[in-house]
């Protein structure tokens, strides 16, 4: 009976914006030295409850207590005198400001008219010790990995006295060995006293480092559970709402003629540097091929390659045995070639366009769509209303702004774009990247599809999973080349990791 | 319903306010001043719309301002700034001075809008030599534009100088007759105010705006290539032809202004000392018709009637004329920092406003 009160309580709060209630009378409680997860869909919900309980939002009904006692929170200043502290997803760093610089903005430390930066440094050095972060206060931002700037967000948020720390979608633009080191650090906060929400989709995650989980769907709570009582599935059904299955089912390839043939590609980037390095790879009919690798070893690289958008000095691109390389990128498109881009904010989408001008982006300039110069909107109308009823893309109309589609629906709409032209050669780059497990499950049946359907796919991913799930064969890229090939069923996690960093002892020789 | 909404959220409700505020703004500064405001706009407005030479004169105003309006917004919504719509309009001008007084023995059916052409067409040409630095050598288009008003500046005086001036003149002779845009009924009509057939063709060039950009091809590519080059390029549309092809086509609207300036109004063109300042009032206008045609069209009048009534300010009030110049930059300040009106006008509809997508 007289345990201390939570640390932070949520009680009903009900949000609405026009035409959707984002949160529907929700309640959450977070106890010291807990970590707990908020598990929901995009759009679920999670970011909009976070926003008002760090006072960027006000509920329309509902309250929030800390330590017990009622608050008012409207504005983030509040929040912060009140001890909860937000790691964004997408930092607010000041690029050429060191560490120190970052940290103390708002709140510069004065002696006299002086800015007091030694006492900052040192202060922020003892944090940074006795949390492990082992950030030098003393960097400049853009010298300094994401993984580190995610670290100086955090004390950004301890040097101001946080006592709750929200981590929103922290593991997203992490590195496998980023993400362990990022769950180190979460332990030492909370064994220090600190509590954390974190919001996330990944699951994985969630059942490493979570105590535990409140998940969220369509803006109510479902459940609330302890995560070492729970399991993966049943997190995942709860979430989505139906069950899910994690495995891929797939029949065998039967990969026929070859629709992809790169042969001894080169290219430097502006600064001369080899990008490409005597790169080759084939691509059948029928067949998934895998692209593994780290980060960074010539992947987009590759893409822009074979889609146009980047000059190559040497080799051969043949797609159907039609020469593509050095083209334009509307000649390879005409040649058959699908492109779900990486970024699909930059590349995919023109987010100040409706959704229906978007889904004619390569082929607006085509009958039906062009009648003489003119566009005719009716035509893309229905083309559009075709693609999102047939792709599932929930949008509330077709004139909606692309912008205002959550992440999932934005990458529905590129794949179904991409996927209806009928392509020969589909190229997949990151394709479930930001996405939820329905989504994903959802691009990865699209893309099996597409294989049974005879077209070729190049899976471009980081995430090994997804490589080893999805692929009927996996060629690995390092430094430019391909550096191994091997099947999913006969290789396992620790060869293929072995041959991304760059040893290829495990895997045969590509031919 | 959504629709409506938007208009009175976005589009309309805004800049009026904006122009309300810039107008109590000239106030204040002339109450501060000693003058009496209410009899100044007063002043203004019958200045304006006092009688039916003035009205028609201010007309002849409005109508450059639109154009060059037109100018700025087309190249702003394919992403770029065209700040040379200064050195457009001297090109267009000039060349229309040329093709008005050198080119003899048309019909005027034929030699006026060959004149009109000439112009728009270089002022176009004008333009798009930025716009073609900016494609192939990236180069920014606002320093090259800059530089270009110079340039267009100095090669029009030094055009008039040796081709067409009479001796002992500081202005080109006159434009043959045949190749005058004035309405001679409209002139009579409106007691000798200098109507010109450019004043249709301003409107005329604010549908084409609309139509082209929102209904053509073309304009679905500029667009696109406005807000995201880089998925432009990934669609497979040719970036750096966009880019020549909006500067062309942002430079035709304020050559073809310099041309109904030449063709419709003075009939001659002087040694300029310095630019005329309608490329840059462009701007203003731009900014306050919001980049879109239409908007354009209200802002050019309300930028021409505050011009051509800031005379009747000072006659009436005493008020001296730049002033206007000061109630002119309040509105701009006001849509520009749309933060403030929308603040000011959040009590009256602060339950639908939060229109925020999750």
């Amino acid at each position: 009976m007289s345990a201390a009160p939570p640390v932070l309580e949520l009680k009903g709060i009900t949000k609405r914006f026009p035409g959707i209630v984002a949160n529907d009378s929700i309640s959450l409680k977070l106890n010291k030295g807990e970590i707990h997860a908020l598990l929901g869909e995009n759009g679920a919900g999670k970011s909009t409850l976070m926003n008002i309980v760090f006072g960027l939002y006000q509920p329309d009904e509902g309250s929030i207590d800390i330590n017990g006692q009622p608050v008012l929170i409207d504005n983030p200043n509040k929040a912060i005198d009140l001890g909860i502290g937000m790691v964004h997803q997408h930092f607010k760093l000041v690029e050429p400001f060191t560490v120190t610089e970052n940290i103390i903005l708002g709140m510069e430390p004065r002696k006299g008219i002086n800015l007091d930066y030694k006492t900052a440094s040192a202060k922020i050095k003892a944090l940074s010790e006795q949390y492990g972060l082992k950030v030098n206060p003393n960097a400049k931002i853009h010298d300094i990995s994401v993984g580190m700037q995610q670290r100086v967000e955090i004390l950004k948020t301890l040097y101001r006295g946080a006592d709750i720390l929200i981590f929103d979608e922290p593991t997203a633009v992490l590195t496998p060995q980023e993400i362990s080191e990022l769950m180190e650090i979460m332990r030492r906060l909370v064994a220090e006293g600190k509590s954390i929400i974190l919001i996330t989709h990944k699951l994985k995650e969630i059942m490493q480092i979570s105590d535990v989980v409140t998940i969220i769907r369509r803006g109510k709570v479902i459940d609330t559970v302890k995560t070492s009582e729970s399991s993966p599935h049943e997190l995942a059904e709860k979430m989505v709402g139906r069950s899910v299955s994690f495995k891929v089912d797939k029949k065998p390839a039967e990969p026929k003629e070859a629709v992809l043939q790169v042969n001894n590609i080169s290219a430097k980037n502006k600064d001369g540097v080899p990008v490409l390095d005597g790169l080759s790879l084939t691509l059948r009919a029928g067949e998934i091929l895998g692209v593994a690798g780290v980060d960074g070893n010539g992947q987009s690289e590759l893409i822009e390659a074979l889609t146009g958008l980047r000059k190559i000095d040497s080799g051969s691109i043949k797609v159907l045995s039609q020469e593509i390389s050095n083209l334009p990128p509307r000649k390879v498109i005409e040649s058959g070639v699908s492109h779900i881009p990486e970024d699909r904010h930059k590349h995919g989408l023109v987010l100040d366009f409706s959704m229906k001008e978007n889904m004619v982006l390569e082929t607006y300039y085509k009958e039906p769509y062009n009648r003489k110069g003119f566009l005719d909107y009716d035509a893309i109308g229905k083309q559009a209303k075709r693609l999102i009823e047939h792709f599932d893309v929930r949008t509330p109309s077709m004139d909606t702004l692309a912008r205002s589609l959550s992440g999932g629906n934005q990458q529905k709409a590129i794949i179904a774009r991409e996927i209806d032209k009928n392509p020969d050669l589909l190229i997949a780059a990151q394709p479930t990247r930001g996405l939820d497990v329905g989504a994903i499950e959802f691009v990865q049946r699209q893309l099996i599809a597409q294989r049974d359907q005879g077209k070729a796919v190049l899976l471009i991913s980081f995430e090994l999973d997804e490589i080893m799930n999805v692929s009927d064969r996996i060629v690995v890229i390092y430094e430019g080349r391909i550096v191994g090939e091997v099947y999913p069923e006969s290789t396992n996690d620790q060869e293929l990791g072995l041959m991304m960093a760059g040893s290829t002892a495990g895997g045969k020789a590509h031919e | 319903m959504s629709k409506l909404y938007k208009i009175f959220t976005g589009s309309i409700v805004v800049p009026l306010v904006a122009i309300i505020f810039g107008l109590i703004v000239g106030a204040i500064i002339m109450l501060v001043g000693g003058y009496d405001p209410l009899l100044a706009y007063q002043s203004l407005f019958e200045q304006v719309f006092g009688n039916l030479y003035d009205f028609g004169e201010t007309l002849r105003e409005i109508t450059p301002l639109i154009l060059t309006g037109l100018a700025v917004a087309f190249a702003f919504r394919a992403g770029l700034f065209n700040i040379g719509g200064e050195g457009q309009f001297i090109v267009g001008m000039t060349a229309a001075t040329f093709v008005g007084i050198k080119v003899t023995g048309l019909p005027s059916i034929i030699h006026a809008p060959l004149a009109l052409i000439a112009g728009a067409l270089c002022g176009g040409l004008w333009a798009a030599i930025a716009g073609y630095l900016k494609a192939k050598r990236g180069v920014n288009e606002v320093i090259t534009t800059i530089m270009l008003n110079w340039t267009a500046l100095y090669l029009g005086n030094y055009i008039v100088n040796s081709f067409l001036l009479p001796e002992g003149m500081d202005h080109s002779e006159e434009i043959q007759p045949t190749a005058s845009i004035s309405i001679q009924s409209l002139v009579n009509f409106f007691n000798d105010a200098r109507m010109h057939w450019g004043m249709l063709l301003a409107v005329l060039a604010s549908v084409f705006f609309y139509y082209f950009l929102w209904k053509s091809k073309q304009g679905y590519e500029l667009r696109a290539v406005g807000f995201n080059p880089n998925a432009a390029e990934y669609a497979g549309m040719n970036v750096g032809r966009n880019v020549v092809k909006a500067m062309f086509i942002s430079g035709v609207f304020a050559g073809l202004a310099g041309a109904v300036q030449v063709l419709g109004v003075f009939h001659y063109q002087s040694i300029m000392s310095g630019s005329p300042g309608i490329g840059f009032d462009g701007i203003a206008v731009a900014l306050i018709g919001m980049n879109h045609p239409f908007g354009i069209l209200l802002g050019g009048s309300l930028f021409g009637i505050l011009t051509y009534g800031s005379a009747g300010m000072s006659f009436g009030a005493g008020v001296p004329p730049e002033l206007i110049r000061i109630v002119i930059g309040s509105i701009i300040f006001f849509i520009a920092a749309q933060g403030i009106v929308r603040w000011v006008l959040k009590p009256l509809y602060s339950k639908r406003k939060k229109e925020k997508v999750l």
